[in-house]
């Protein structure tokens, strides 16, 4: 494979293509509602229309307002169907025929599209996921074929540190800095690892990339085993995804075929293979630590850091561990220059964050905007407020590891420092809205039950304090509690936070933290009066008739 | 004894395919778990002492690493299987709502099957389809914007009341 090779599969491509294409969405969200049956009608229209020669149909990845789906858009700027079911398509086969349509359609000009920014979603909703000739005809894999021949390993890594990526799986460490730590640890085996253990209860945000442009994450991967040494990735996909995993098997296959993955990739001396590890449903292994155990074939429990995965990690050996998204964002960077993505964005945080539009909001669906874009433009521009006349009352960002920010911060801008002095966290990129109806208590409980579940047990504070939180929160919300629990729950987030060994625990008292800061007056008009409590004489509430798991 | 099991029953002679094709790599132990589970419906015991002496493991070792993860079952499933996702987009849109119809009509409780064998009630952490939500998983396919009533429809063929 040669960059003559690749120019060639390109211009056949674009050559094949015929007049008009009618673009399917294939995510899974659309898929549950039958879009591969809408797919087949369309075809079966086209042809009893005599326009099979000019229209042809294609599945694509998320086409994002997954509130609306399934969704049908006539290329290049046509048309967006919603709610399409199989019978429209005699109707939106007739529309292209000149004919009026009276199907629902949404407008590709709302706020909600044109506010995007589209970097890693690029090629989402455009292309063909399962072909990788239609990822070709975007310009991929030219991004690592430049790495390969016009950079040095220490060239690639120069460049992401001046593009100012940071990880995208919610700490913002700096990519750059990170394989360059890599890069120099000493060792002859090195390996790669994509997580794409997207846990957090609320975030779609990988799934739909992984589904929608899987050789995105390829070529990122292949730059960066390229860039610090490495001649192994894995890519760690949760098992609940069985169609992402379907379509990385798919792209895997076929790059391999080309000659893209394997030994001697673009006739360099560089060899790079990718295998597929399927979770098992753990929370916890989104944890770096713990995610290398269960590649490993182990419980997937964390460990205590340094050593750091850069120096020894998988095997012992330095590993580089980076989410799905800042994988997608490598060849872009690589193609646009690092300047063009440092110029997108806030000045800490660069370029563009993909979020999870979900919850009480009018439009939910996959979005993607600049960094410091206000939290407001996002909820209420672009998503369309809350439902049914109601009123936002907070925001969730993060997941059980975040906050919830309350209706009078929204004017907020989305990066990752704003986010933290408001006692949340940027995350993966779930954001969940919730309207006056939510009880925040009752949504702190409810994500202290996800981490008591998901605790994987190794260290006590979190095993035994989860439980422990849960507890009192429960009696918060059953309206047996007195102040004294709540101090109690008070100390215990602060006692979880500072001891647990990992992420999970230390940031599970975060929903309450963040809840309680602006919703105070949610828990204490819970809360019974002392007097009332027949406990309150001396003994300790909190002592909990549910043996701690210890 | 293990030979003599793998000739009784197909589903071994398969799994023993995979675990050779993976060269009896003991870091192949989750995805050899998968594979089993897909071929048996569940990991009994004889299953998880198969696939111990296959990787030459200790069985505390596998038996270890099925409970470990959620997605493993050592108990049989129903015939059908409804799920339920309490990730927060549903939790918020009103899931745990369409649980507590599903256990009272059925006189389950989440993770338990019914004594006929032929619902298996679950809840999921979430299956990514917050867009969608609130979704309810039913055999295997996903099934959007549920509501206690639309699940109890379909759960009324499996389950007389």
């Amino acid at each position: 494979m040669t960059h003559a090779d690749l120019q060639q599969i390109k211009e056949r491509e674009l050559a094949g293509r015929k007049k008009m294409v009618l673009r399917c969405c294939m995510a899974a969200g659309c898929m549950s509602l039958d879009s591969k049956g809408i797919k087949e009608r369309l075809e079966k229209a086209l042809a009893e229309a005599g326009l099979h020669n000019d229209v042809e149909v294609i599945g694509v990845g998320c086409m994002k307002l997954c509130c609306a789906g399934p969704l049908v858009q006539a290329d290049p700027d046509g048309p967006l169907y919603t709610n399409v079911t199989a019978e429209n398509a005699p109707s939106i086969i007739a529309a292209i025929k000149g004919g009026r349509s009276a199907l629902e359609q949404a407008d590709p000009q709302s706020p909600f599209f044109t506010q995007q920014q589209s970097i890693v979603l690029a090629n989402s909703g455009l292309i063909d996921p399962e072909r990788i000739e239609a990822y070709i005809a975007v310009d991929g894999y030219t991004a690592l074929l430049n790495a390969l021949t016009e950079l040095d390993p220490k060239g690639v890594v120069e460049t992401l540190v001046s593009s100012g990526l940071r990880g995208r799986g919610g700490a913002g460490f700096p990519t750059g800095l990170k394989w360059g730590t890599v890069a120099k640890s000493p060792g002859a085996k090195k390996y790669i690892i994509c997580n794409a253990d997207e846990g957090d209860p609320g975030a779609f945000m990988d799934r739909s990339v992984l589904e929608s442009d899987p050789h995105s994450i390829l070529e990122g991967m292949a730059i960066a085993a390229y860039a610090v040494g490495a001649d192994q990735g894995f890519i760690y996909v949760r098992a609940e995804y069985p169609l992402a995993i379907s379509r990385l098997q798919t792209a895997i296959k076929q790059a391999k075929r080309l000659g893209i993955l394997g030994s001697g990739i673009f006739e360099s001396p560089f060899n790079f293979n990718i295998d597929l590890r399927i979770g098992a449903g753990a929370f916890v292994c989104g944890e770096e630590t713990a995610l290398m155990a269960s590649v490993e074939g182990k419980r997937g429990t964390p460990r205590p850091r340094p050593p750091f995965p850069a120096e020894s990690g998988l095997w012992g050996c330095p590993t580089l561990i980076n989410n799905v998204e800042t994988l997608a964002n490598i060849a872009p960077i690589l193609r646009h220059g690092a300047e063009w993505f440092a110029g997108i964005g806030t000045l800490r945080s660069k370029g563009t964050k993909v979020f999870a539009l979900a919850g009480k909001i009018q439009n939910t669906g996959l979005i993607e905007v600049p960094m410091g874009t206000p939290l407001r433009t996002i909820v209420e521009t672009m998503g369309g407020g809350a439902p049914d006349g109601r009123q936002i009352k907070a925001v969730q960002t993060g997941g059980p590891s975040g906050g919830c920010i309350p209706a009078q911060h929204l004017d907020i801008p989305v990066d990752y420092e704003s986010l933290t002095t408001l006692g949340s966290i940027m995350g993966s990129g779930g954001m969940i809205v919730m309207d006056d109806s939510t009880r925040m208590v009752d949504v702190a409980r409810f994500f202290m039950e996800f981490c008591m579940d998901e605790s994987c047990g190794k260290c006590i504070p979190c095993r035994a304090g989860t439980v422990q939180m849960h507890h009192l929160l429960e009696k918060i919300l059953a309206r047996k509690a007195t102040a004294r629990d709540l101090a109690k729950l008070e100390d215990l987030c602060d006692m979880v936070k500072h001891t647990s060994l990992c992420g999970l625990g230390q940031t599970a008292p975060n929903p309450v933290v963040s809840t309680l800061r602006f919703f105070r007056h949610e828990y204490e008009e819970l809360l019974q009066d002392e007097a009332a409590d027949p406990n309150a004489a001396g003994h300790d509430t909190a002592a909990s008739p549910v043996t701690p798991a210890i | 004894m293990y030979q003599s099991i793998s000739a009784s029953d197909k589903r071994f002679k398969i799994l023993e395919a995979h675990i050779k094709k993976s060269q009896h790599r003991q870091d192949a132990l989750i995805e050899m778990l998968h594979k089993a589970q897909e071929l048996f419906g569940f990991l009994g015991n004889d299953v998880l002492r198969y696939v111990a002496w296959q990787l030459k493991l200790p069985a505390s070792r596998v038996y270890g690493v099925a409970t470990f993860y959620h997605f493993f079952t050592l108990k049989p499933q129903g015939a059908h299987t409804c799920v339920v996702c309490l990730g927060t987009a549903c939790y918020v849109k009103g899931a745990n709502q369409i649980l507590a119809a599903v256990e009272e009509h059925a006189h389950i409780k989440a993770g338990d099957t019914t004594p006929d064998r032929q619902l298996s009630l679950l809840t999921a952490r979430c299956i990514g389809a917050c867009g969608i939500a609130p979704a309810v998983v039913y055999d295997d396919v996903v099934t959007p914007r549920q509501t206690p009533e639309s699940t109890l429809q379909h759960v009324r063929k499996w389950v007389a009341p």
